[in-house]
C-alpha cells in the first residue's frame, strides 16, 4: 500500500460512487437521518392519534386504524434497521475502523460501495410500499404469519412482499458490510497495533458484527420463506402443512442478538467519549471485552423470551427466563464499569459527554425494567402492554438516538474539520432528553393498568378509557411533540457547523486514538504519506510519567502501562 | 403495586402483584443505588484547574469494586428467578385438581366467541352449551380451565384483571385455567396484532355471583327458546 493517495474528482465519482470509506459512511448517516425523520413523523402521526382519538392531525389527516397500523409497524422497522443499523454500525463503522486502526481504507472498498447501495435500494422499496394499493405493511415489525403471509388476512398484498423484500435487502447490504468490517480489523491495523490497543468503539462494532452475522442467517431462510408464502402460496407458516410459530422463532433467534447488535457500538462510543472527557484510563478494559463477548454469546440463547405466552411449551419459558435474567451479569458489569471509569477522573460536561452520560443514566432504567419482562411470572401480565414498549424504548432511544448524537458530536470536527455550536447542543440535548423521559414514564404506568400495545383508539376499553389514563396519553404525545421540535436545533447546529463552524483542529478533545493523528477532516488515504505507528493503548491518559494529561497511541516512547496487583 | 391501577379478579393476581412488588425491591435498591453513585462521581469528580486525573486501570485491586457487586447481583438473580419460575408454575403449568367447569375461547378477525357449559355444567352436552359474542360469563369462586383456539390468524386472551394472557394460535387449542375472585365487569382484550380491526377487538367479563350467574343462564334460555 503506498500514501501517495488522488483521490476522485468529479461530483459523480467523488461523492455518489465513491470507494472512500468515510463518503460511504457520510452516505450511510445522512440516509439513516433522512429515515428517522419518517420514523420520527409516523410515531407524530399515531401518538396524535391516541391523544386525539379520531380528530384529524395537523399535517397527515385523519388516522384510520388500518394507518395507525401501518405507521406503527414501519416506525419500528425504520427506526431499526433504516436508522439505528445504518448510523451506529454502517456509518460510524465505516468512519471509525479505518481511521482508529490507521489504514487507508476497508480493505473491500467496492464492496463496501454495493452495501451502500443495496440499502440504498431496500430504502427506497420500503418508501415505495406506503404508497402502493391497500397501503404499507401493517402486521407489526414482528410480521408474524399468519397475518403476515396471507393477504386475506392483512388486506395489504402489496405492501407486505414489498416490506419483506425491503429488510431482507437491507439485511444483505449488512452482510456484505460485515465481512468487509472483519476483515479490515483482522488485516489492515498499522503497524504495532495489537489486540489489546484497539479501541473500544472498534472491537464493540466487531463484535457486534460477529452476532448480526451469526444471527441473521435464519432470519433470510425465514424472509424467503415467508415471501414464498405471500406470493407463491406456499404453507410454510400457514397451519395446513406449516407452523406458524416456526417463523416466531426464526425471527427472534436474529431479532434478540439484534438489540445487542445495536447496543454494543453505541457502548463503545461511550467508552471512547467518557475516557476522553474525564481525561481516565478505560476501567478494566479486558473485563469490559470479555463481558461483551460474554453478552454476545448469552444473547443467542434467551430469544424465547419473546414467546412466553406464544403457545410453546411452557416448560421452555423457566429455560429462558434463566438465561434472560443471567445476562443481567455482564451488562450489570460493562455498566459499573463505565461508572467507575469516572472514579478520580476529571470530568468535563461538554456536549458529546453529556450525551454519553444520558446513555449509562437512561439505559439502566431500561436494563432493570427488562427484569420484569424476563421474569416469566410477571411477563404474562406485561406482554404486550406498553411497559414493554416503555421498556424498549429505554434501551432503543438511548442506542439509536442519544449514542448516536453523541457519536455525531464527538467526530464531528474529524467528519467536517469544524466544531458545533456548544450552545445549540446543550439546549438540543436538554430539550431531548426531558420529554424523552416524560414521554416514556407514563408509558411504564400505562403499562401497569393494563394498556395493552398497537391500539388505536383505547375509548373502546372502558377499562383504558378513564380520563386519568386518557390525560397520561396527551402528555406523553405533548412530549413528543417537544422532542420533535427540539431535533430543529441540532438540524440547524449540523448544518451551520458544516460550513460556517469554528475550523477545528487535528485534535480538539486531546484524544489518544489514530483517527486524531489525521487531518480534520482527513483526505482520500486518511493519513497522507505515512501510516502512524502504535505504540500504547487506546486510554493512557493523566499517565503520573506524564505532564500531560494524555498520551496518543502513535506518540513514539514506552508503552507505559503499570502493573497492579 | 399494579392493584393501585387495576383490580385482582382472580385466585393468582396476587401473585402477580408480589412478584412484580420483589422484583421491584431488588431492581429498585440496584437502580437507585447505581444512579447515586453516578451522579455523585459527577459531582465530585468534575474539572478542577491544577488538579489532574488519577491514573486508574481498573486491572489491580480496584476490580474489586465491580466484583463485588457482580457476585451480589447473580444473587439476586437467582431469588427473582425463583420467584419468576414459582408464579409461572402455579399459572402455566399446574392445572389445579379440581375444575368446576370447563368453557372455551375461540378468536377469529375480530371478535371472540364464547362456548359455555350451560346449566349442567357439563361442555360436552351441546344442547344447554351458550354461545356467546365478546361477552364472557363466569361464576366468582368457581375454577375454570379454558380450550383456546383461533379460527384464522394469531390473537391473544388478555384478561388484564386476572392478570392472564395467552395467545390463540390457529391449528392449536391451548388449555388454561382461571378462578375469579370478584364480581363486576371487566375488559377482555386481543394482545397479538391481529390485522385491521385489531384496535376494536375488545370484549367483556362477566363475573357474577352464583345468583345472579344462574339468572343470566334463565335469561338466555329464555330469549333462545322464543
Amino acid at each position: 500500500m503506498s500514501g501517495d493517495h488522488h483521490g476522485p474528482t468529479s461530483f459523480w465519482s467523488k461523492y455518489v460512487f465513491s470507494l472512500d470509506h468515510k463518503v460511504i459512511g457520510m452516505q450511510y448517516m445522512f440516509t439513516g437521518m433522512f429515515m428517522a425523520i419518517i420514523g420520527g413523523y409516523f410515531a407524530y402521526a399515531f401518538r396524535m392519534q391516541l391523544a386525539f382519538p379520531g380528530q384529524e392531525v395537523p399535517g397527515y389527516g385523519i388516522v384510520t386504524s388500518h394507518d395507525y397500523n401501518s405507521l406503527v409497524t414501519n416506525h419500528g422497522t425504520i427506526m431499526i434497521f433504516w436508522v439505528a443499523m445504518p448510523v451506529l454500525i454502517a456509518a460510524l463503522g465505516n468512519f471509525l475502523i479505518p481511521l482508529m486502526i490507521g489504514a487507508d481504507d476497508m480493505v473491500f472498498p467496492r464492496l463496501n460501495r454495493l452495501s451502500y447501495q443495496i440499502f440504498l435500494v431496500s430504502a427506497i422499496i420500503l418508501i415505495a410500499s406506503f404508497f402502493v394499493q391497500g397501503g404499507g405493511f401493517g402486521g407489526a415489525w414482528t410480521s408474524y404469519p399468519p397475518l403476515s403471509s396471507n393477504p386475506e388476512y392483512n388486506l395489504t398484498p402489496l405492501g407486505a412482499p414489498l416490506w419483506l423484500t425491503a429488510v431482507a435487502l437491507e439485511i444483505v447490504a449488512f452482510l456484505l458490510g460485515g465481512i468487509n468490517f472483519l476483515t479490515t480489523v483482522m488485516n489492515a491495523r498499522t503497524k504495532g497495533m495489537k489486540m489489546y490497543d484497539i479501541p473500544m468503539v472498534v472491537w464493540m462494532i466487531i463484535i457486534a458484527t460477529l452476532l448480526f452475522m451469526a444471527s441473521v442467517g435464519p432470519l433470510v431462510a425465514g424472509a424467503v420463506m415467508l415471501l414464498f408464502d405471500q406470493t407463491l402460496n406456499t404453507s410454510f407458516f400457514s397451519v395446513d402443512g406449516g407452523d406458524p410459530l416456526l417463523w416466531q422463532h426464526l425471527f427472534w433467534f436474529f431479532g434478540h442478538p439484534e438489540v445487542y447488535v445495536v447496543l454494543l457500538p453505541a457502548m463503545g462510543i461511550v467508552c471512547e467519549i467518557i475516557t476522553t472527557f474525564s481525561r481516565k484510563k478505560l476501567f478494566g478494559y479486558k473485563e469490559i471485552l470479555y463481558m461483551t463477548f460474554a453478552t454476545g454469546i448469552l444473547s443467542f440463547f434467551v430469544w424465547a423470551h419473546h414467546q412466553f405466552v406464544a403457545g410453546i411449551d411452557p416448560r421452555m419459558a423457566t429455560v429462558f427466563s434463566i438465561t434472560t435474567l443471567l445476562i443481567s451479569i455482564p451488562i450489570g458489569v460493562l455498566c459499573f464499569c463505565f461508572i467507575a471509569t469516572l472514579w478520580g477522573g476529571s470530568i468535563t460536561f461538554s456536549v458529546p459527554m453529556l450525551w454519553a452520560l444520558a446513555f449509562i443514566g437512561e439505559f439502566l432504567l431500561g436494563g432493570v425494567t427488562g427484569i420484569y419482562l424476563g421474569s416469566s411470572g410477571t411477563d404474562i401480565f406485561f406482554h404486550d402492554t406498553t411497559f414493554v414498549v416503555a421498556h424498549f424504548h429505554y434501551t432503543f432511544f438511548p442506542i439509536a438516538i442519544i449514542g448516536t448524537f453523541a457519536g455525531i458530536t464527538y467526530w464531528f470536527p474529524k467528519m467536517f474539520g469544524r466544531m458545533m455550536d456548544e450552545t445549540l447542543g446543550k439546549v438540543h440535548f436538554w430539550g431531548t432528553i426531558i420529554p424523552f423521559n416524560c414521554l416514556f414514564i407514563p408509558l411504564f404506568l400505562l403499562g401497569m393498568g393494563g394498556q395493552h400495545r398497537r391500539i388505536y383508539n383505547y375509548e373502546n376499553f372502558p377499562d383504558l378509557a378513564g380520563p386519568e389514563m386518557q390525560n397520561m396519553r396527551i402528555f406523553a404525545t405533548l412530549s413528543l411533540v417537544a422532542l420533535l421540535a427540539f431535533q430543529l436545533p441540532f438540524l440547524y447546529n449540523l448544518f451551520r457547523s458544516m460550513f460556517r463552524g469554528e475550523k477545528a483542529e487535528k485534535n480538539p478533545w486531546k484524544a489518544n486514538t489514530l483517527e486524531w493523528v489525521a487531518p480534520s477532516p482527513p483526505p482520500h488515504g486518511n493519513f497522507g504519506h505515512q501510516f502512524p505507528e502504535v505504540f500504547r493503548g487506546p486510554y493512557e491518559f493523566s499517565h503520573p510519567d506524564r505532564e500531560d494529561d494524555f498520551w496518543p497511541q502513535s506518540e513514539p516512547g514506552p508503552r507505559g502501562e503499570i502493573k497492579e496487583h | 403495586m399494579i392493584q393501585w391501577f387495576l383490580p385482582q379478579a382472580s385466585s393468582f393476581a396476587g401473585d402477580v402483584d408480589f412478584l412484580f412488588l420483589l422484583i421491584t425491591l431488588v431492581v429498585g435498591f440496584w437502580f437507585i443505588l447505581t444512579e447515586l453513585v453516578f451522579f455523585g462521581l459527577m459531582v465530585v469528580y468534575q474539572k478542577r484547574e491544577g488538579k489532574k486525573a488519577e491514573y486508574i486501570t481498573g486491572d489491580g485491586h480496584e476490580k474489586h469494586w465491580i466484583h463485588v457487586p457482580h457476585w451480589i447481583v447473580i444473587v439476586c438473580d437467582v431469588f427473582l428467578i425463583v420467584g419468576a419460575i414459582m408464579v409461572w408454575n402455579k399459572i402455566k403449568i399446574d392445572m389445579p385438581e379440581k375444575i368446576d367447569a370447563t368453557i372455551k375461547v375461540i378468536g377469529q378477525q375480530w371478535a371472540w366467541t364464547f362456548v359455555h357449559p350451560g346449566p349442567d355444567g357439563d361442555i360436552n352436552t351441546e344442547e344447554d352449551n351458550i354461545i356467546t359474542i365478546d361477552e364472557l360469563h363466569v361464576q366468582k369462586g368457581l375454577t375454570y380451565k379454558f380450550d383456546l383456539s383461533s379460527k384464522d390468524v394469531l390473537h391473544n386472551f388478555s384478561v388484564p384483571v386476572f392478570r392472564l394472557k395467552q395467545d390463540a394460535v390457529p391449528g392449536r387449542t391451548i388449555s388454561g385455567w382461571f378462578k375469579p375472585t370478584k364480581t363486576g365487569t371487566f375488559d377482555i382484550q386481543c394482545a397479538e396484532m391481529c390485522g385491521t380491526a385489531h384496535g376494536i377487538m375488545n370484549a367483556f367479563l362477566h363475573i357474577e355471583d352464583a345468583e345472579n350467574h344462574e339468572n343470566w343462564m334463565k335469561q338466555y334460555q329464555a330469549l333462545a327458546h322464543k
